[in-house]
């Protein structure tokens, strides 16, 4: 039985292949995304009969969640006016880095925020960027839609704060993943550090460079989804967030390119934006 | 250092797996036109919403009567939900826009 749903985890790896092989040309890309769907959707069933050791299913809780969730996705969809598509990628993106970090979460309340080096150090790694790509989605959102000006949100010597937040987290990683357990305020305060990363990474940069930001975000959340497959051991998820992770690398390069920007320019020429909006001011 | 070996003795399929996945992106990704860039974001952005299985895994090894766990998790399919059906709509809507832009 367990075969079985290999086989067909197996044909969904591939129609992902597949269809985001036909998204990337212009005749075929409507084909590309209804397979790169039916992909998902396949990988979806499998892994809610798949058959596993310890299972005590809850089955009421995955279908409340994929109705509820799959009702407003659809419907938010479908209401988004096509000028605000991009914010809506955004808005998106956000909620699936928010996933991963839900199930980074879970995953340390159920081995009681203990592990071993290597387990411990992933799921915090995974943990800090579900909400990195959480709370800079938002951000990006509130910035594309409007609701968020340039200069609602300075933050200081971004380009240092940003770096010490940074090195802060990697250290904080290892220094748990090296104890092998967390207490309850430890993980309060790396929740919280990563929280406030993903807002002071996006926040200096300028309204104009979004579509590049979400797409580098997007490129985060495809690594979320690949860390959580090895987490909970779904070749499915690895390859298609893997996939995600590096096409949107490069896409973010194109991008870039398209708009006669380097990336480097994009991430850390805040500075220069944020003293052109001064002097527009 | 003896764990980390463990760790990739345990899991060296999944590192075979990564390593060609990372090429095979890059391949799949670097000739594409101008104008698909916001399309195939977006869709790459739905394929992200596979996060949702990892969700529905952990929820169900979850023990029936670990509440906390078990609403945690049913929001973590709410939003990877949110993005996958969604993501999947809206990026359909755009190639429909982009298709009928293309036969005027």
């Amino acid at each position: 039985m367990t075969v079985f749903f290999d086989i067909l985890l197996f044909i969904s790896s591939i129609l992902l292949i597949v269809g985001l092989r036909k998204l990337s040309h212009p005749e075929s890309a409507n084909n590309g995304n209804i397979l790169a769907a039916i992909s998902v959707g396949l990988g979806i069933i499998v892994s809610i009969f798949y058959p596993m050791e310890t299972q005590n299913n809850n089955y009421l809780f995955i279908a409340l969640g994929i109705i509820i969730g799959g009702i407003i996705g659809l419907i938010a969809a479908k209401k988004v006016a096509m000028t605000a598509m991009p914010e809506m990628v955004s808005l998106f993106n956000g909620f699936g880095g928010f996933s991963a970090a839900l199930i980074s979460l879970i995953w340390l309340i159920n081995h009681n925020s203990s592990g071993g080096y290597a387990d411990l150090s992933v799921v915090l790694f995974n943990l800090f960027l579900g909400f990195v790509a959480f709370t800079g989605s938002m951000v990006a959102f509130g910035k594309l839609s409007g609701k968020l000006k340039d200069n609602h949100l300075k933050i200081p010597y971004a380009s240092i704060v940003n770096i010490t937040l940074l090195i802060l987290a990697v250290v904080l990683i290892g220094v748990f993943a090296y104890q092998g357990k967390l207490t309850h305020v430890h993980l309060i305060l790396f929740t919280v550090l990563s929280i406030i990363y993903g807002v002071t990474f996006v926040a200096p940069i300028g309204g104009a460079d979004m579509p590049v930001v979400i797409s580098l975000l997007n490129s985060l959340t495809g690594i979320t989804a690949a860390i959580s497959g090895v987490m909970t051991d779904n070749k499915l998820m690895l390859l298609g967030g893997i996939l995600v992770g590096s096409s949107g690398i490069i896409l973010t390069l194109l991008m870039c390119v398209a708009m006669n920007r380097s990336l480097v320019a994009v991430l850390f020429g805040s500075f220069s934006s944020a003293k052109a909006g001064e002097t527009a001011n | 250092m003896s764990e980390i070996i463990q760790f990739i003795s345990n899991n060296l399929n999944m590192i075979y797996i990564l390593a060609f996945a990372i090429f095979l992106g890059f391949e799949i990704i670097s000739k594409v036109p101008t104008v698909l860039h916001t399309p195939l974001m977006s869709g790459s952005n739905a394929i992200s919403g596979l996060i949702l299985i990892g969700a529905i895994l952990l929820i169900r090894v979850t023990p029936s009567d670990n509440y906390i766990t078990l609403i945690l998790g049913t929001l973590g399919i709410v939003f990877g939900s949110i993005n996958a059906f969604g993501g999947f709509a809206v990026t359909g809507r755009m190639l429909e826009m982009f298709n009928k832009k293309r036969k005027k």
